[in-house]
């Protein structure tokens, strides 16, 4: 705000000279207030962690696909944790179970995908300067990193780093003596998670404040893209759902430390009986899953909100529905906050809460399956166009369908009996929620990378990476849900212990190489994205014929994003392939007196507020009142 | 290994791309193609179509492959009619995946970049909302159904002449406890009695403690009687799965749970229907508790009512075993109790069990482990 002060009195020109106020390289590449830089930052870092985690799974994936195999040449990389015979030990595998969970839930698709795109894309599609606290947002973003720091050491600990599964239910997670992940590694996983809880909240209140505070002349709620849509809800759901999990966490860390009796009850462990009465294990659940199921919900919405943008571009359509993807985005971010103890039908809780939930749950499907029809209406008689960004959304729709609709199955109390923590529920989430997101993430770099970098990615290269993803993604998850069906439970180290483990040996071998495979494909992609940033051809200024805001910014977009005024908006972001207009797109920026030809009646009523939108510029921090 | 071809197919597809890829760029020039906005956009078109037969055939083939891989008919009336509900619910399901796939990536085929072709202007009817609002919410809503009747009656109180079993869950194993052959019923425990000489803390001021026997390694059970199993956990979380009944229960400290089921079906009933002579009912546990979490294999033997009640028979109560090892154990019993508690001494149980056969023997050293 002080800018605004300062320049007040001034001109609207005034504002070059703030711009080309040089910052050192510190202020502008690391400690950076730019939401551009910080997006990156996030992008990158997130990008880091997505190597880790799915690394962790290959090791794990071998182990599970070649019991007994001879893991020996991974010691120089895991050291004591391949034992003398070659064999992965039973903790590391538990750890990595966790890790991989954590990583990919929090650090990857929460961090990852929200904090890349909600940073980069708010701004630039309301039509603002920057985020709201510029400050705020780069505190937000050192404190995911000083949170990862903390998870990344908790890897090299002897004692390895958390073990207990990404959802820590204590008493396991809250007693060292149980579990050798439940020991320093625990502790830094908590403290990593308080950390990271206190970026997310502060990411998403700049979210939030800047989508209702800093849009641009004439951009109304009616007219935002529904990225940012789905954005703004996300943030609303991270606010209300991520101070429950600090608390559920703050709780586990008085247990651990401070002798407090909130999780634990009635415990012999190690030939001692432990002194806590009165506890409650399931409390932790019903704490933890009432931020773990909005989380869902976090790491989807944006992906769905990308898809929505690119698949309208690309399609060359209005997205179908407008309204109507608002309000089952809105249906389902409420509904989020209601069904958390689905998660906890076999818990021993009451019976009748588990017909409540399954009642609940189930009701999320129709505002999914409206969001999922509304995607290939969307399509219908449009003239597509496969940027590599445009494949991984179509993707995108094909997994949130084919893993929602086992959600049914597994949101439905009676089935979930046999079902509950088999393989049947990794391969349903992993594919709604792991791998959509993964494609949303995706499809927004494919389709922002110009943006970011003002050079394109190699299509091909990203239609080959899309291609071998989709299918690899399919051929690991697919048959996993049939390991589920035939009883297999999650998190076994192997499954030789039991008669009914020894079916499938050869199904599960597939997995492991499909995922080996799959995760191979990626670096097509990582060669592409950091070859391009130096190499790739240069950007247009709007490469997909796109009709939202940050198309209208220089191709090399600076501080500020504009140079000069931050252009009014006169429409909504879909006026694909209008009937009347000889191109097929009309930008938002552009007014309907312009474009007579292919106003419809209503919209020529618009013309005469256009004079009133112009008038106003209360929202740009450079430009005097 | 089958599975491999399938794999090696998406290799090649992944080869096949890229040669095509290196093939439109030498032509790419000649081409009209490169009229479209990016390039192999028809060869991605077509891609859409490969891969719905593509995967279209793999679902079917896969599903049919790996059917004999999947668990038995359940040996439980509630296990079956889950069972059957999956399967319906499943058939559904596959309906609608098949359905949306297909529009999904025909119409990404269908309506691809054609120059000159301009997409149409459509951007809302609520009356098709409606419809796809509607059709979901009622199929949901008799799915909701089916399920809440299921759910309420498998969850609904035991049948009183239930055989009752309580299975406790520790690091790493399960121990199950039997009321015992006298009086039939489960004495009191508490978790600050454990020692590893009474490892479920059974409380010896409760009578009916008294001819109360473990076993750590099987649980026998009537074929055709309800089965009530009272679950605990004594460190941490675990959770009594018992697949072939469909059986799933979490095992929490502090918090006792329960879940009853009849297993119609005995152990050797099953071996018969599958042919496999070594089968056995197992129980695993489904809650992630630590290291040997992979391993807390328990048998369960369903057999007949002469077979249990024999094997019950053999067992020692729990408090011989105690005494045996520690006869000052006794001091520990409040004295009204300690004269019935003298029964369960050991020279008691060698004075009137000369019929013992050395399977109870065998039965008693596993009851000591």
């Amino acid at each position: 705000m002080s800018v605004v002060e300062a320049n007040l009195g001034h001109d609207v020109h005034s504002h070059d000279e703030h711009e080309h106020h040089e910052l050192n390289f510190w202020r502008q590449y690391i400690f950076s207030e730019d939401h551009k830089v910080i997006a990156k930052q996030y992008m990158i870092t997130g990008i880091f962690w997505a190597i880790i985690g799915a690394a962790m799974s290959v090791i794990f994936r071998l182990q599970l696909g070649f019991p007994g195999a001879d893991l020996s040449w991974l010691k120089p990389f895991l050291g004591d944790w391949i034992t003398e015979t070659g064999a992965l030990d039973p903790n590391f595998y538990l750890a990595l179970v966790t890790m991989h969970g954590t990583i990919m839930v929090f650090f990857v698709l929460t961090a990852g995908l929200s904090g890349t795109f909600s940073n980069f894309l708010i701004p630039l599609q309301v039509g603002a300067r920057d985020m709201a606290s510029g400050f705020l947002n780069m505190l937000s973003f050192w404190l995911f990193f000083v949170s990862g720091l903390l998870m990344f050491i908790s890897i090299f600990l002897e004692t390895g780093p958390a073990a207990g599964g990404w959802v820590i239910y204590p008493p396991l997670s809250a007693l060292p003596q149980a579990h050798m992940g439940s020991e320093m590694g625990m502790t830094l996983w908590l403290s990593s998670m308080a950390i990271f809880i206190m970026s997310s909240l502060l990411g998403s209140l700049n979210y939030v404040t800047t989508v209702i505070n800093l849009r641009t002349r004439g951009m109304t709620f009616t007219r935002l893209p529904l990225t940012i849509w789905a954005f703004l809800i996300t943030a609303v759901l991270g606010i209300i759902s991520f101070p429950v999990l600090l608390s559920a966490a703050l709780l586990l860390i008085f247990d651990r430390h401070f002798g407090t009796s909130f999780y634990l009850s009635e415990i012999y462990i190690n030939g001692e009986a432990l002194p806590n009465v009165g506890g409650s294990p399931i409390l932790f659940q019903h704490l933890f899953w009432f931020l773990g199921h909005p989380e869902v919900y976090i790491v989807l919405l944006p992906a769905l909100g990308i898809t929505s943008e690119v698949i309208a571009t690309n399609a060359r359509k209005p997205i179908f529905g407008y309204r109507a993807m608002i309000a089952s985005i809105m249906a389902i971010a409420f509904l989020a906050f209601i069904v958390w103890a689905h998660h906890m039908f076999v818990t021993g809780m009451n019976p009748f809460l588990g017909s409540i939930f399954m009642f609940l749950t189930l009701i999320i499907a129709v505002p999914s399956a409206v969001k999922a029809f509304n995607y290939i209406t969307t399509l219908w008689r449009g003239n597509i166009v496969f940027t590599p960004g445009m494949l991984f959304s179509i993707g995108l729709v094909s997994l949130f369908v084919s893993g929602g609709l086992t959600g049914i199955i597994l949101g439905n109390s009676a089935l979930d009996i046999q079902l509950h923590d088999t393989y049947f529920v990794v391969a349903h989430f992993h594919i709604v929620m792991g791998a959509a997101s993964a494609f949303g993430f995706f499809a927004g770099i494919y389709h922002w990378y110009p943006k970011m970098f003002g050079r394109m990615l190699n299509s091909t290269l990203g239609q080959i990476h899309f291609w071998l993803t989709f299918a690899g993604v399919y051929l690991v998850f697919m048959p996993m849900h049939y390991i589920g069906i035939a009883g297999f439970p999650r998190r076994y180290y192997q499954f030789t212990s039991f008669d009914f483990g020894k079916s499938f040996t050869d199904l599960n071998m597939f997995v492991s190489i499909a995922a080996i495979f799959t995760f191979f494909a990626q670096f097509i992609f990582l060669w592409n994205f950091f070859y391009s940033m130096f190499k790739g051809k240069v950007a247009p200024q709007n490469p997909w014929n796109s009709n939202t805001l940050e198309w209208t910014t220089p191709v090399n977009v600076g501080h500020g994003n504009w140079v000069g005024e931050i252009p009014a908006v006169y429409r909504w972001p879909y006026d694909y392939s209008k009937p009347g207009s000889d191109v097929d797109f009309i930008p938002q920026n552009i007014p309907h007196s312009q474009t007579l030809e292919s106003n419809f009646p209503h919209e020529n009523e618009y013309i005469a507020q256009e004079k009133e939108i112009e008038a106003q510029n209360y929202n740009d921090q450079f430009a005097s009142h | 290994m089958i599975y491999l071809v399938g794999l090696l197919l998406v290799v090649l597809l992944g080869i096949a791309i890229a040669v095509a890829a290196k093939l439109q760029k030498v032509m790419g020039s000649t081409q009209s193609e490169s009229d479209a906005p990016v390039p192999n956009n028809k060869v991605n078109a077509a891609l859409w179509m490969v891969f719905l037969v593509a995967g279209s055939v793999a679902m079917v083939w896969s599903y049919l492959a790996s059917r004999d891989a999947f668990l038995p008919e359940a040996s439980s009336p509630h296990g079956r009619e889950t069972d059957s509900q999956f399967w319906l619910d499943m058939g559904l399901l596959t309906i609608a995946f098949f359905i949306v796939n297909f529009l999904l990536f025909f119409f990404s085929w269908k309506y691809q970049y054609k120059k000159g072709y301009k997409a149409t202007f459509y951007p809302e009817n609520h009356k098709l909302e409606l419809i796809w609002t509607a059709i979901p919410a009622v199929i949901m809503a008799s799915l909701v159904f089916l399920g809440f009747r299921s759910w309420t009656k498998i969850m609904a109180d035991a049948p009183a002449d239930s055989q009752v079993v309580e299975i406790m869950g520790k690091q790493f194993g399960w121990i199950v406890r039997y009321g015992g052959v006298q009086d039939n019923k489960l004495g009191a425990y508490n978790y600050k009695l454990i020692t590893s000489d009474n490892e479920m803390g059974v409380d010896y001021s409760d009578e009916a403690s008294m001819d109360d026997f473990i076993n750590p390694s099987e649980m026998h059970v009537e074929v055709g009687k309800p089965v009530l199993l009272k679950i605990r956990a004594r460190d941490v979380l675990h959770s009594v799965y018992i697949p072939h009944m469909r059986v799933k229960m979490d095992a929490v400290p502090g918090m006792p749970t329960k879940f009853w089921f009849i297993p119609d079906k005995s152990t050797e009933q099953m071996r018969a229907e599958l042919n496999n002579p070594n089968f056995d009912y197992e129980v695993a546990c489904t809650e992630v508790c630590g290291r040997g979490h992979f391993a807390m294999r328990l048998r369960l033997i369903v057999e007949d009512k002469a077979s249990a009640d024999a094997w019950k028979q053999q067992q020692k109560p729990l408090l011989s075993t105690i005494l045996e090892a520690n006869p000052k154990f006794i001091s520990k019993i409040p004295e009204k109790l300690r004269a019935k508690a003298m029964n369960y001494a050991p020279y008691v149980e060698e004075a009137d069990s000369t019929t013992a056969s050395t399977g109870s023997a065998a039965a008693a050293s596993a009851s000591m482990r």
